[in-house]
């Protein structure tokens, strides 16, 4: 895959990782280009049609970035997001889709470097699995 | 401590000795009502009644093979706002369960509700039941022959007929959390039923019914070995799905005749949610939206989102599928739905050592957390 170019989508929430983005962003960190970021109030307000949608689409990538546990701005949605991307996660795997394609990562405001390594990572990662099959499927 | 008693059983008439039991019931105002399958005038089809006149339970037929409805959604209806009378519900092992995560999801109560289990002899679907009743007067329930074997613990179908696929693969024969448990299978019903009661009901059913204490000492090991010859059939046939479902191609071939009706959400007890997204202006979309989608991968399949919305039921229910079947047995492509979605719960339901309808007191998986799991996640 000379010049596969993964797309990434990422559901990142308003208090920790939008802001963590932003960081990266203020303090000029150089990050691939591959993330269309679509920001959420709490990572608990992602429902997992989301991220299936993004999947089915065609989307290489499906990045969700919250708070660390403990630091939900929300309490809990962070928690409540681990369990439903656990969910996920075993039925992609379960009927043939590719579930380490969905990655959850907890990033905080202030960790603008994280966010900006975690890109870099996924990119990589994408570039070696190649393009997500579903890509050219229309038929669903 | 549980009270056992048995209902009497006349010549192997086990419907007679239920009809007149139920009756007893509301005689007796044990109950205010019962909600127990009635047979309808046409004669080909058995559905769950609200009966108030004991003089209706006449046509009542509880062992009839056949379950159009999951009660458990019928319950829901009469209990969800709270009930002020005393019903009774006659439910098989699915229904029950169901039931109790509706009870979780806030959409049932158990509040006045009398549930009386009954053993499960297997259904058939809806129209091969009414074939049945048409081919043969006395395909209304369990033939006597039927009924001995069952009080072996074999389960088999009137020849020339197939048993719901959900049914095949069905471990839970059995009911269990009911106030009063019906016992046919391991039971010598040729002269007996037997009643398994919580201690408060069966008390009042003794005395009002005036029933005697009894016991079926041969049902335990009966029941185990039903359950172990479905747990078998569960195994093999989660194995062959999974075996023929494990990538892409394979995933969107399974799914290749979904018509996106979603009949199997209506009809299963769990889908609750009266406005479910699928159903509503979110996926009515845009005409620039289809052009997009159909020009990013050159074709676009209509009506649009037909594998999403499978994928998202899923993942909204499976932690809370008893694997009743209703949605296989609404589904006009014939999609082995039962199978898939069990199969996949199986898993998911293992992730939290969860299984739907065990119990009332433990949390459904996608409505708590610990602070501590998961720790794959960084």
């Amino acid at each position: 895959m000379e010049s596969f170019e993964p797309r990434i989508v990422a559901f990142l929430c308003n208090w920790c990782a939008y802001t963590g983005a932003d960081l990266a962003g203020t303090s000029r960190l150089q990050y691939p280009p591959n993330v269309r970021t679509i920001r959420v109030m709490c990572t608990g307000g992602v429902d997992p049609i989301y991220v299936i949608k993004a999947l089915l689409e065609g989307a290489d990538g499906v990045l969700i970035g919250g708070c660390h546990p403990g630091d939900c701005h929300y309490q809990s949605g962070n928690l409540k997001a681990r369990r439903r991307v656990a969910i996920l996660s075993s039925i992609l795997e379960q009927l043939g889709l590719d579930p380490d394609r969905v990655w959850l990562r907890w990033i905080s405001a202030s960790e603008g470097k994280r966010f900006a390594d975690t890109i870099e990572e996924m990119v990589q990662a994408l570039k070696e699995k190649g393009p997500n099959p579903m890509r050219e499927v229309w038929a669903i | 401590m549980s009270v056992k008693a048995v209902v009497e059983v006349k010549e192997g008439d086990v419907l007679a000795a239920l009809r007149q039991f139920l009756r007893g019931l509301l005689e007796a105002q044990v109950v205010d009502a019962l909600l127990v399958p009635l047979e309808l005038p046409s004669g080909d089809a058995v559905v769950q009644t609200l009966v108030k006149d004991p003089e209706r339970l006449e046509r009542a037929n509880p062992l009839a093979p056949v379950m159009p409805v999951n009660s458990a959604s019928l319950v829901s209806r009469l209990t969800r706002r709270g009930n002020r009378e005393k019903v009774g519900v006659v439910l098989r092992s699915c229904e029950m369960r169901a039931l109790i995560e509706l009870v979780k999801l806030q959409q049932a109560s158990l509040d006045n509700l009398v549930t009386l289990g009954i053993d499960c002899l297997g259904t058939y679907e809806v129209t091969e039941y009414a074939q049945l009743r048409s081919d043969d007067d006395d395909g209304s329930g369990p033939s006597r022959e039927q009924l001995k074997a069952a009080s072996q613990g074999e389960i088999l179908p009137v020849e020339g007929y197939e048993f719901r696929a959900a049914c095949q693969i069905c471990e839970y024969p059995v009911p269990a959390n009911v106030d009063i448990a019906i016992g046919i299978i391991g039971v010598d019903t040729e002269t007996k039923i037997l009643l398994d009661m919580g201690p408060e009901i069966g008390k009042e059913v003794l005395e009002k019914l005036g029933l005697g204490e009894g016991e079926a000492p041969a049902r335990e090991e009966t029941v185990a070995k039903l359950v172990a010859e479905r747990e078998k059939a569960r195994d093999e046939a989660f194995s062959n799905f999974r075996e023929r479902v494990n990538d892409v191609p394979s995933l969107v071939a399974q799914f290749s005749t979904c018509i996106s009706c979603h009949n199997c959400a209506h009809a299963c007890p769990i889908c609750y949610c009266k406005e479910c997204i699928f159903e509503t202006d979110t996926f009515r979309h845009p005409s620039e939206r289809y052009l997009m989608w159909a020009g990013r991968k050159g074709a676009a399949r209509m009506p649009s989102d037909t594998l999403l919305f499978q994928l998202t039921r899923m993942n909204h229910m499976v932690t809370s599928c008893v694997g009743c079947g209703m949605c296989e047995s609404a589904c006009p492509s014939d999609l082995p739905l039962a199978l898939i979605f069990r199969a996949v719960g199986e898993k998911v339901q293992h992730l939290f050592e969860y299984l739907p309808g065990r119990s009332l007191e433990e949390e459904l998986p996608v409505a708590t957390f610990k602070e501590d799991e998961f720790p794959e996640y960084k």
